[in-house]
C-alpha cells in the first residue's frame, strides 16, 4: 500500500554492464590486429637458431616459406624422427622443393615473380646436409634469394 | 534523515574510452615480422673459365661434422671469428692499383690485398649442426657490418647513425621516399667499399 516505500538504505546499485560489449570488441580487435596469421600448421619442431645481425623480412607477399626439422611428437610414430621438409601443409622430400617453388612463383603477381625470397625456417638441431640439399634445389630453379629465418638473440645460445 | 544511496555511475562515455584505447593499440602495435640472415645463392650454371683467385685473398672457414671450427686451417673458438675476419678484410696489403686507402689493417703482404678482392669461403659438412652454421654466418656478417659501420660513420659524421641503422631505415616501408633517396647513395658507397663476398661452398661429400 505504501506508495512511498522507503528504499533500503546502504545497498549498492548494480554495476552497469552496458559497456561490456565495447570492452569485448576492443579486445577482439586488438587480438585481430596483433596476431600473426600462420598460413600452414606446423608439423615439424621449429626452434629457430639465434642471430643478431638480422634483417627484417617485410612484405609478406614476396616471401615463400620452407620449413624443416624433426616431425613434431604426434607425427613421430608415423613419420619417424629424422628431420624432414614441410611444404604448405604436408611433409615433402627434397625433390618436391623445386616444384613447390615453381608453383609458388606462378601464383604470385607477374611483377613480383623475380623478387621472391625464400625463407628457410629450419630447426636449430637439423643437420646441414638437409639444408644444403634444399639450397641445391633452390639453385636449380633459380630461386637465389634466401633468408635463414632466425630469432633475435646472441649467437652463443646456439653453441650448447 | 535517511542515508542517500550512491548515485549510479554514468556509463555513457565508456564506449568512447574503449574506442580511444582501441585506436591507440591499433596505431602503436606492429605485426611481428620474420627476420633473419639474408643471403644470395650462386647461380647454378657453371662458370666456364673461373677466375683465378690468389690464395691469400681467400679466408677459409670450415665447420666440420663435430661442429668444430677451422679458420685458415687452425682450430678456432667461435668468439674469435669476428676479429679474425675483420683483420682479414681490413688488411689492405695490396700495392699499386690494388692499394686500399681506407683500410686500417696491418697491411700484411701475406693476407688480403683489399676488401674488394677478399673472399670469405664458408664450408660445412653434411653432419654440421644448422645452429652452429648460423652462428658462424652471423659472426661473419657481423664482421662486415662492423667495418661498414666504421666507414659509414666516418663518411657521414653528421647523420648520427651507423650503417646497420641506416640500412634498416632504408628498408623500412614507413620511411619517407625523400629520406630513402638521401640514404641510398650513402649506403651504396659503403657497400662498394666492403662488398659482402661470402661464398657458401657445397658441402663435402662423405
Amino acid at each position: 500500500m505504501s506508495k512511498f516505500k522507503k528504499k533500503k538504505s546502504g545497498d549498492l546499485p548494480a554495476i552497469s554492464t552496458a559497456s561490456l560489449p565495447d570492452i569485448v570488441f576492443m579486445l577482439l580487435f586488438f587480438f585481430m590486429v596483433a596476431t600473426v596469421m600462420r598460413d600452414s600448421t606446423l608439423m615439424v619442431d621449429n626452434f629457430l637458431p639465434a642471430a643478431d645481425q638480422i634483417q627484417k623480412l617485410d612484405k609478406k607477399d614476396r616471401v615463400m616459406y620452407i620449413y624443416a626439422g624433426k616431425p613434431s611428437s604426434r607425427y613421430q610414430d608415423k613419420y619417424g624422427s629424422a628431420a624432414r621438409i614441410q611444404l604448405n601443409d604436408k611433409f615433402a622430400g627434397v625433390e618436391d622443393v623445386a616444384a613447390f617453388v615453381l608453383a609458388e612463383r606462378a601464383s604470385k603477381r607477374q611483377e613480383l615473380q623475380n623478387v621472391l625470397t625464400t625463407a628457410l625456417k629450419v630447426d636449430g638441431d637439423t643437420k646441414m646436409g638437409l639444408v644444403s640439399d634444399i639450397k641445391q634445389e633452390l639453385r636449380k630453379v633459380n630461386a637465389l634469394k634466401i633468408n635463414y629465418t632466425t630469432r633475435l638473440g646472441d649467437y652463443l645460445q646456439n653453441m650448447d | 534523515m535517511p542515508k542517500r544511496s550512491a548515485p549510479e555511475v554514468n556509463a555513457g562515455s565508456m564506449a568512447d574510452i574503449a574506442f580511444l584505447l582501441l585506436i591507440f593499440f591499433l596505431v602503436t602495435t606492429t605485426i611481428e615480422t620474420d627476420s633473419g640472415l639474408s643471403r644470395k645463392l650462386p647461380p647454378m650454371d657453371e662458370v666456364i673459365d673461373p677466375p683465378i683467385i690468389k690464395q691469400k685473398n681467400i679466408f677459409t672457414v670450415v665447420v666440420n661434422k663435430y661442429n668444430q671450427l677451422l679458420v685458415e686451417e687452425e682450430l678456432t673458438e667461435i668468439s674469435e671469428v669476428r676479429a679474425l675476419a675483420v683483420d682479414f678484410l681490413d688488411n689492405g696489403g695490396g700495392v699499386g692499383e690494388d692499394a686500399c686507402d681506407y683500410c686500417q689493417g696491418k697491411r700484411n703482404p701475406s693476407s688480403s690485398d683489399n676488401p674488394d678482392k677478399a673472399i670469405i669461403s664458408l664450408k660445412n659438412d653434411r653432419e654440421t649442426s644448422y645452429k652452429v652454421y648460423i652462428a658462424v654466418q652471423n659472426e661473419l656478417v657481423a664482421a662486415y657490418n662492423e667495418l661498414r659501420d666504421r666507414e659509414f660513420s666516418r663518411l657521414n659524421p653528421m647523420l648520427g647513425m651507423n650503417f646497420v641503422e641506416a640500412n634498416r631505415r632504408y628498408s623500412d616501408p614507413r620511411t619517407s621516399p625523400d629520406e630513402k633517396e638521401r640514404l641510398k647513395p650513402k649506403l651504396s658507397v659503403v657497400k662498394l667499399m666492403y662488398p659482402q663476398k661470402l661464398s657458401e661452398a657445397e658441402p663435402n661429400k662423405n
